[in-house]
């Protein structure tokens, strides 16, 4: 079952983040300065304090760090249970927080492949908004 | 400057109820504030510092002072989840060691289990940094603690009947506990056959949901002195914020790695020299990557130090929580600071229950854990003493 897909409410800070998720891109931030690839994306670099953050395009690909099938929940997820939740470690370093879709939930190991995915979302309205991050795993 | 003896906790309350619909949050604030001070022997007026946290409701700090009645030159609101008050204890203990107060009192109270507003405001949430980045994968508060587990188990092959032990050793203690929520002695097996919430927590590996609230009053030495109860001497607190680490999280460790040793140090003590600790309990993954942090035991070995038995009352290694915890007896608020304070003072008062009271108890530590293990967490411990 699709997952509930609310829209991100983008800022000036990140921004070019969510434009590249609407081209089904990965974007991502990284300091000009010391060249760490930041995550989350925000216009500050947590590691030199740098405010000169630039944005390039990732590859997408990373595997599972940690996830959990959750199969109780309070709220509008009850209605998709189970479904994963993860952190995927992307190839370029960051650890995301997301949802692994298109699988078997009970077939999933941590430093399985996975690659990323844009789901339609939309806002509070009913309205489309930038699409959401998750990952499936990689056909091998 | 140290804090090592500077300041004593007089008096502490823990509210006796678990379900309390009919009573206000501020009639809950002031219930347990007037409890730690009457078990101090002080009364309101004596306050000249008060702290709370996100719980207060209204203007937090100003109303509470008001509605309390309260004259106070010194406050703090510092929010960190459910660690607050470990913190709050560390910042009164430092006030009185400079000189600027004499008497800190310190409230908790909240009623989840009746409903309503979490404490700090969905508003407060939305607007973080983070949200727009970790708001939308459905990340219930035990599935944020199941990643953290499910990482712990593959990195050190820890065990869905070690994190069960913890419940067990918890359930042995609060049967003794008449306030306790959940009174009844589990097996290692009821845990395991508990529902699935998130994997690999399950049901009893999670902590009870209940109202009330609890408070502790600080004082200095000069009034220490004149009192005639138990006052116990903080000889150590450390905090520290665990960030998501630049986007590159360890989900095996949390503050306590940096908040521990700089209690035990400023203590003049080891992990070894414990003969009690309160440690959060959130759920059973909580408990065993914390004792890991504070160096209780090694790192990746918290599974078997739990499964050795060593949290039992009163003989094991490292008797915890003997209330019962947050895992069975109250988890106030969401939030088990607090009564990780009171009762470490109670083992040190030699007030624990008979069945679960440490034989001469003198050194115990009390810790917390605010926020997630999952993203961004704050850790606050305090070592305590029976005596200087």
């Amino acid at each position: 079952m699709k997952l509930p897909a609310r829209a991100a409410q983008p800022n000036s800070e990140n921004l070019p983040f969510f434009e590249g998720a609407e081209q089904g891109l990965l974007v991502l931030p990284r300091c000009r300065e010391c060249d760490f690839i930041i995550w989350f994306p925000r216009e500050i670099c947590p590691e030199c304090g740098s405010q000169d953050v630039g944005w390039f395009e990732a590859s997408g690909d990373g595997s599972i760090y940690s996830f959990t099938v959750t199969r109780r929940i309070p709220g509008g997820w009850n209605k998709v249970t189970p479904f994963v939740l993860a952190y995927v470690e992307l190839d370029e370093g960051p650890r995301v927080m997301t949802n692994i879709v298109e699988c078997d939930p009970e077939q999933l190991s941590i430093g399985d492949r996975v690659q990323a995915v844009f789901e339609e979302a939309t806002n509070r309205d009913g309205e489309s908004g930038p699409p959401l991050l998750r990952f499936r795993p990689t056909e091998s | 400057m140290s804090i090592r003896g500077k300041a004593f906790i007089a008096g502490v309350h823990e509210h006796p109820e678990r379900h309390l619909p009919d009573r206000t949050l501020p009639q809950i604030h002031a219930d347990v504030a007037l409890g730690a001070l009457s078990d101090a022997g002080l009364s309101t007026s004596d306050v000249d510092a008060y702290y709370s946290a996100g719980d207060a409701p209204g203007f937090g700090v100003l109303s509470m002072v008001d509605y309390l009645g309260l004259d106070c030159h010194y406050i703090n609101d510092t929010e960190t989840g459910g660690s607050s008050y470990l913190v709050h204890a560390q910042h009164a203990a430092t006030a009185i060691a400079a000189g600027h107060i004499d008497v800190a009192l310190i409230t908790l109270a909240g009623k989840p289990r009746t409903g309503g507003a979490a404490p700090g405001g969905s508003g407060r949430v939305s607007a973080a940094p983070e949200a727009p980045f970790e708001s939308q994968w459905g990340m219930s508060v035990p599935g944020g603690y199941a990643l953290a587990a499910q990482r712990h188990m593959h990195e050190f092959g820890t065990t869905s009947e070690q994190l069960a032990e913890v419940k067990v050793a918890a359930s042995t203690h609060a049967q003794h506990n008449p306030n306790a929520f959940l009174q009844d002695v589990v097996t290692v097996d009821e845990v395991l056959d508990s529902p699935m919430i998130s994997d690999p927590l399950r049901r009893l590996d999670c902590c009870v949901i209940t109202d009330g609230g609890g408070a502790m009053v600080i004082v200095s030495e000069a009034v220490a002195d004149r009192l005639t109860r138990h006052c116990i001497p903080i000889l150590g607190t450390g905090s520290f914020v665990k960030s998501s680490q630049s986007g590159r999280i360890d989900l095996t460790h949390t503050g306590a790695v940096r908040s521990g040793p700089l209690a035990f140090s400023e203590a003049g003590v080891t992990p070894s020299d414990i003969d009690y600790v309160s440690v959060y309990d959130s759920f059973t993954i909580t408990v065993l990557i914390t004792l890991e942090d504070l160096g209780f035991c090694e790192r990746g070995a918290g599974g078997q130090f739990i499964a050795s038995g060593a949290l039992r009352a009163p003989h094991g290694e490292l008797p915890f929580n003997t209330d019962g915890g947050g895992l069975c007896n109250n988890h106030p608020a969401n939030r088990g600071g607090m009564t990780k304070v009171i009762e470490a003072v109670r083992q040190l008062r030699n007030e624990a229950h008979a069945e679960v009271q440490v034989p001469d108890c003198e050194l115990a530590v009390a810790h917390g854990t605010g926020g997630s293990l999952a993203t961004r967490s704050a850790s606050s411990t305090m070592v305590l003493g029976r005596s200087l």
